[in-house]
């Protein structure tokens, strides 16, 4: 259905959707900020939340994005095997994205390799960047929407290590960055970890593990305890909001695996800033829209 | 009651302020980041702004056409960091008495800041609506063709804040003093994790 006026509603609801996100944060993103910034007494702590919290009330009521780095525009899409829209989705995401720079407005964050230029739309080669997981049991698709902007997307890391240095290694890897340069990347912070057999592949799940809903565990006990363990070791740091010191330093660490060859184990980090701006659209077969991850939005 | 720095910012305004403090500033702030700190340190090209006892931000915002003006509509800190390489000698440079931006910066920008008296601190990150209503006026833009982020914004600003100093004029360091800490602190903690995520038997 090339054109159709279906396509036409979904890239206009898309892109409502994204310029959204710029706006409000996910309830439980919200829910994680409230309950850190309450543990927090020294003077600095709390002016610093009590900006964010100021901003977050100002951007709803004047409608504009509360941070002004809304990021490269990032799609996960989960489709079931009878999706009818794969060959359209890129097509439709990349207008989505175009409408919502102009809409929400957008800062411009495309700026196409090599030649250095911006292009001024936030579309460019291979951006938004769309990964896709086809998923068997699934009618229609749920489609994460994520902004990416620069200064939680610098601290990424990914490395593989020889199986020798356990799943310390992992821990030290992770702890290393967080301390390294997560200090810089707008704490109290979401730390996604991929455990896994490459690079690409531990990259990739890190990124996956952050947009998983703040609090909710990987199902392996083990993996389970890992998560719990390196969120109070990484609180007990005490990085406290911008790095200031305070009573925590993340609203959580999730972990997403792989199994992984014998000869290796392969750590990656992904952060998200406070000002987490994820959003999961459930997409029916019918084409139907349903925001999963903020309550009583409509778009 | 809130401690105001105005523009032009003299050595005197500034020396008495150590990290930690929280500062608000009038007058003239101009975004300025990667490519301008490049383009006059690494290819010697002039700003087109006279920064002498001004202030930057270490920011791109998004910016609206209002008529033939500009509105700003949302423009937080970014990371100071991107720009430790050319610091020190952009402070040199430039006479810039006040640099704003988020997390910390180096030893050489501390050095700078030092020898030069002038100042780094963070407006807390992510709060670019807070501080695009602290903007009264974009008065001109320079440098245009480098896109929206890039681009040099000449802002008049009305107690914008909060700053909280991270580097003073005597070149203490409050993130670089925060980092030890937590570097020491994170020996110890992953000591007590190690001992527990021994899955390889």
């Amino acid at each position: 259905m090339p054109g159709s006026e279906s396509e036409r509603s979904l890239v206009e609801a898309m892109s409502r959707f994204i310029s959204f996100l710029g706006k409000r944060l996910p309830d439980d993103v919200l829910a994680s900020l409230k309950r850190l910034g309450e543990k927090e007494d020294t003077p600095l702590a709390k002016t610093v939340y009590d900006s964010m919290f100021r901003n977050l009330e100002m951007a709803e009521k004047l409608d504009r994005p509360c941070c002004q780095d809304t990021g490269v525009i990032q799609f996960f899409v989960r489709a079931g095997p009878d999706f009818p829209l794969f060959g359209r989705m890129e097509k439709i995401f990349n207008e989505a994205v175009r409408m919502a720079t102009h809409s929400a407005p957008l800062r411009h964050n495309a700026v196409e390799t090599f030649d250095e230029k911006n292009t001024g739309d936030n579309t460019g080669t291979r951006i938004p960047w769309i990964h896709w997981d086809i998923v068997p049991e699934l009618k229609g698709a749920e489609i994460d929407v994520y902004m990416a902007g620069g200064g939680c997307t610098l601290p990424g890391a990914a490395k593989v290590l020889m199986p020798a240095a356990g799943y310390e290694g992992v821990v030290e890897f992770v702890f290393d960055v967080i301390t390294s340069y997560g200090i810089n990347a707008c704490p109290p912070l979401l730390v996604g970890v991929g455990v896994s057999t490459a690079v690409e592949t531990a990259a990739i799940l890190s990124k996956k593990a952050i947009l998983r809903p703040i609090g909710t565990r990987n199902p392996n006990p083990r993996a389970a305890e890992m998560e719990i363990l390196m969120e109070k070791g990484l609180n007990d740091l005490g990085i406290g909001p911008q790095g200031f010191t305070g009573a925590a330093s993340v609203m959580g660490v999730h972990i997403e695996s792989s199994a992984r060859h014998p000869s290796t184990l392969a750590v990656g980090v992904s952060v998200g800033c406070w000002a987490h701006r994820r959003g999961t659209i459930r997409l029916g077969e019918d084409l139907s829209l349903k925001v999963l991850t903020h309550r009583g939005a409509v778009i | 009651m809130k401690r105001i720095l105005r523009t032009p910012i003299r050595n005197q305004d500034i020396e008495p302020l150590r990290i930690g403090d929280i500062v608000y500033l009038d007058g003239t702030l101009v975004t300025c980041r990667d490519v301008a700190h490049r383009r006059l340190i690494e290819y010697g090209m002039d700003l087109p702004v006279d920064l002498s006892g001004m202030a930057i931000f270490h920011a791109g915002p998004i910016v609206m056409r209002d008529g033939e003006r500009w509105k700003m509509v949302s423009v937080g800190p970014t990371t100071s960091m991107r720009m430790e390489p050319f610091e020190r000698d952009f402070i040199e440079k430039t006479g810039v008495k006040l640099i704003v931006g988020k997390g910390g910066m180096g030893k050489q920008t501390s050095e700078g800041c030092r020898r030069h008296k002038a100042l780094h601190a963070v407006f807390p990150g992510g709060c670019a609506v807070l501080a695009a209503t602290q903007i009264e006026e974009i008065e001109r833009v320079e440098w245009q063709e480098l896109g929206m982020p890039e681009s040099l914004w000449v802002c008049r600003v009305r107690e914008f804040g909060p700053l909280i100093i991270s580097i003073d004029t005597t070149g203490d360091n409050l993130f670089e003093k925060n980092r030890a800490v937590f570097k020491k602190r994170m020996q110890r903690g992953m000591e007590e994790i190690f001992q527990k995520v021994r899955y390889i038997r």
